[in-house]
């Protein structure tokens, strides 16, 4: 019986010096995971992209100081067929996919005052809220019950995936109640209206230019993901290795996180121990922080960095001078849905496909938006735009 | 191990010892052979800096370790450890909210936090006797939503300064090290406490605890008291991994996520036997800082860090497997010492 124990010892190290050595081999043939920047042709659409970057620069239509109710070249379609006799007594529903992470605790934060603001107004009636807490299963669940009990005038939908709630938002459709469906997608365009900010290439972009722009050529990138298989996420990876692939950057590679700042923390001090690292490109800011402390610690100069428009971010960017850029998947658009359910509710016109601009905060625009959320905890996303609703500051300061 | 059996039989008490260190030598033996694997990987990495920065990542798994240790030896599972964590830097970062002058009461009270969870875990599985990987799972799901609950579904709020200084801060201008980490202080601090711990009378008690409950309380340990200890002191260590975690990182809304299974991949690679009874503090410990330098030597690879979760499935199967097969070899021992048992005598017998 010894010998079988001293064989699978061995075989377990051998296992791991064998691994020890393709790394190697790998690692010396493209140095790193980082060096492929062909983007995956899943999550790759040459035309969509070449869209949303084109967007970026398109003045939208609507208010200036109202970017939630702009919008990039809409096409507006006439609503009268579901014109409601007294808009103050109907009822909207809205099946949310989850609060599960801070960009969607601030957005839901937002859409409530939204909805108080309309009420006081007469313009909606009841609003009832059902939260799937990311299951799919939930969510079409919870839309079959707003469609079973009839009391819903109007469903918004937030879904969870694409794909998997595709039939259920054809069924509130069918229903014969207005559908207004935002943030993700779904492939069918039975909705009144589908809202959403111009979207992940143009995030991933927006980062990746200003890094090839700010650091010298040869500079040392590495990529910091939250997880694999979001389309979301992916699309910001795939616009980013893009961009990188036209620059002279070396993109050292990239590495998956959850968004924990323990694990962010470690891995950009690894990275630290193995040689500079010029830039950091992260998909969302959750954590920047953390990665930027890992540099304090190892008593080096930050590098030029991606983050997001979450205030921790921004302010240790502001404090810390850094040379920075917080990309933005507008929080605003979760004030849009609402509106636009009381607009049809009033057989007003709405864009088919209501394309929120999505302008990232640079240096220019930072202190002001600082500013704006001096009050605000550090896990808020500074363009929430919530500051002319009644509940401002405290609903968003005190969740 | 056949050499070592006739004095086993003439002094028992010695034989546990004895065939636990031969597990404490396999962990540590799997230890080396990481470590030798990062150093080709990465030649600097035994500097002392990059050794410093990994003791400090290592320090709070260390911690959950100890105390799944405790609570796995007397033959119970604690899942609730990592949404405790989880649990108590989300509020602290509420309580504390960037004001210093809250970080001594906030420490506290999250030290009572920790316990009165870990109480209500043991009292829960002792006194109402359900079975506590079901206990801990409810009270990992009813923190995990609590917290949700209380928070609006993301964490709020900011740790001070002082607070994250056990994480993150240690003794600067040591020689060679450059700086010591608070952390390391702590777990290795934690350690000892913990080994003089296990060769008290309550660590005695614990261990045969959980080598067989019922003898052990006719040898006349309190059962319900030993197990309910080991699951408070469970919940005291997460609390100062919590403060090590939340120093480390600060607050962010994954903190804690699936710490309990990478705690408790940790003490199987320990070679603790699940279901009580056997292992030694030591080889857990060494067995969080295999599991620690398995995950650094990943990222060193490029392996993604999506497939840790795998890895730890598999290093939970491969060690227990590997220790039911050195079990295979005690059995009759162990049952020999268990006369009375109609279907295991005759075992015994045809092995003498």
């Amino acid at each position: 019986m010894h010998v079988p124990r001293v064989l699978l010892a061995g075989a377990a190290g051998l296992a791991l010096v064998l691994s020890g050595c393709t790394g190697d081999a790998s690692d010396g043939a493209a140095d790193g995971n980082g060096a492929d920047l062909t983007p995956e042709e899943e999550w790759f659409d040459q035309e969509e992209f070449d869209r949303q970057l084109a967007q970026r620069d398109i003045e939208p239509e609507g208010p200036e100081d109202e970017p939630w109710m702009q919008a990039i070249e809409p096409e507006w379609i006439d609503t009268s067929e579901w014109e409601f006799d007294d808009p103050g007594e109907a009822t909207v529903c809205f099946s949310n996919a989850s609060v599960s992470n801070p960009w969607r605790v601030t957005g839901f934060i937002t859409m409530e005052q939204q909805v108080e603001a309309l009420q006081e107004a007469g313009e909606i009636g009841d609003f009832q809220v059902s939260d799937a807490s990311d299951d799919d299963n939930q969510q079409i669940s919870d839309i079959q019950a707003f469609v079973d009990s009839g009391d819903c005038d109007a469903i918004i939908i937030s879904p969870s995936t694409t794909a998997t709630m595709t039939p259920a938002v054809e069924t509130a459709c069918e229903s014969g109640v207005p559908v207004v469906v935002f943030d993700r997608g779904v492939n069918t365009d039975c909705a009144v209206t589908f809202i959403h900010p111009i979207g992940g290439y143009a995030y991933g972009a927006d980062a990746a230019e200003f890094l090839v722009d700010s650091l010298e050529p040869g500079s040392r990138v590495l990529a910091l993901r939250i997880l694999p298989g979001v389309d979301s996420l992916e699309h910001r990876w795939a616009a980013a290795q893009t961009v990188f692939d036209d620059s002279d950057l070396e993109i050292i590679g990239y590495e998956f996180t959850d968004g924990d700042g323990a694990q962010i923390k470690d891995l950009v001090s690894q990275h630290l121990q193995r040689g500079a690292v010029d830039g950091i490109w992260m998909d969302a800011g959750d954590g920047a922080v953390a990665g930027l402390e890992a540099f304090e610690d190892a008593g080096q100069e930050y590098p030029v960095v991606s983050g997001e428009d979450e205030l921790s971010f921004m302010r240790k960017w502001q404090e810390e001078e850094l040379e920075a850029i917080a990309p933005v998947y507008s929080n605003f658009q979760w004030r849009t849905p609402v509106l636009a359910a009381s607009m049809i509710l009033q057989g007003e016109e709405v864009p088919e496909e209501w394309v929120l601009p999505q302008e990232a905060v640079t240096e220019e625009t930072r202190d002001e938006l600082l500013e704006v959320n001096s009050g605000m905890p550090s896990l808020h996303y500074a363009r929430f735009g919530g500051e002319d609703l009644p509940g401002f500051p405290e609903a968003w300061e005190d969740r | 191990m056949s050499t070592t059996r006739p004095a086993a039989e003439r002094t028992p008490r010695r034989n546990p010892l004895s065939m636990l260190s031969g597990g404490t030598a396999t962990v540590a033996l799997l230890l080396a052979v990481v470590f030798a694997v990062i150093a080709t990987q990465n030649p600097s990495f035994f500097e002392g800096p990059p050794l410093m920065s990994f003791a400090r990542m290592a320090a709070p798994l260390v911690l959950l370790a100890i105390g799944q240790y405790f609570v796995i030896v007397s033959g119970e599972f604690d899942l609730s450890v990592g949404s405790l964590v989880g649990a108590q830097v989300v509020i602290a970062a509420r309580l504390i909210d960037g004001d210093p002058s809250r970080t001594l009461p906030v420490l506290a009270l999250m030290l009572v936090f920790g316990l009165v969870v870990g109480l209500v875990n043991g009292l829960v599985t002792t006194v109402l006797k359900v079975p506590s990987i079901i206990t801990t799972l409810g009270t990992m799901l009813i923190l995990f939503g609590a917290v949700r609950y209380w928070t609006g579904g993301a964490p709020t709020g900011e740790l001070s300064e002082a607070f994250r200084l056990a994480g993150r801060g240690g003794i600067e201008g040591v020689p060679f090290l450059g700086q010591l980490p608070y952390a390391l202080i702590i777990a290795a601090a934690a350690t000892a406490g913990a080994v003089w711990l296990m060769r008290s009378s309550y660590g005695r008690s614990l261990m045969a605890t959980g080598d067989n409950d019922v003898a052990a309380a006719f040898s006349g340990v309190r059962v319900w008291r030993v197990r309910t200890t080991a699951f408070v002191l469970s919940g005291l260590m997460a609390s100062v991994a919590a403060v090590l975690i939340g120093g480390f990182s600060g607050v962010t809304a994954q903190v804690g996520d699936g710490l309990e299974f990478t705690a408790i991949t940790a003490v199987v690679l320990g070679g603790v036997v699940l279901g009580g009874g056997r292992g030694t503090v030591v080889a857990a410990v060494l067995g969080a800082l295999t599991v620690e330098a398995l995950f650094t030597l990943f990222t060193q690879l490029y392996l993604p860090a999506t497939i840790q979760p795998t890895v730890q499935g598999l290093i939970i199967i491969a060690a227990v497997a590997y220790a039911s097969r050195r079990g295979d070899l005690r059995l009759p021992e162990r049952l020999r010492r268990r006369p009375g048992h109609p279907t295991e005598r005759p075992l015994g017998t045809s092995r003498r």
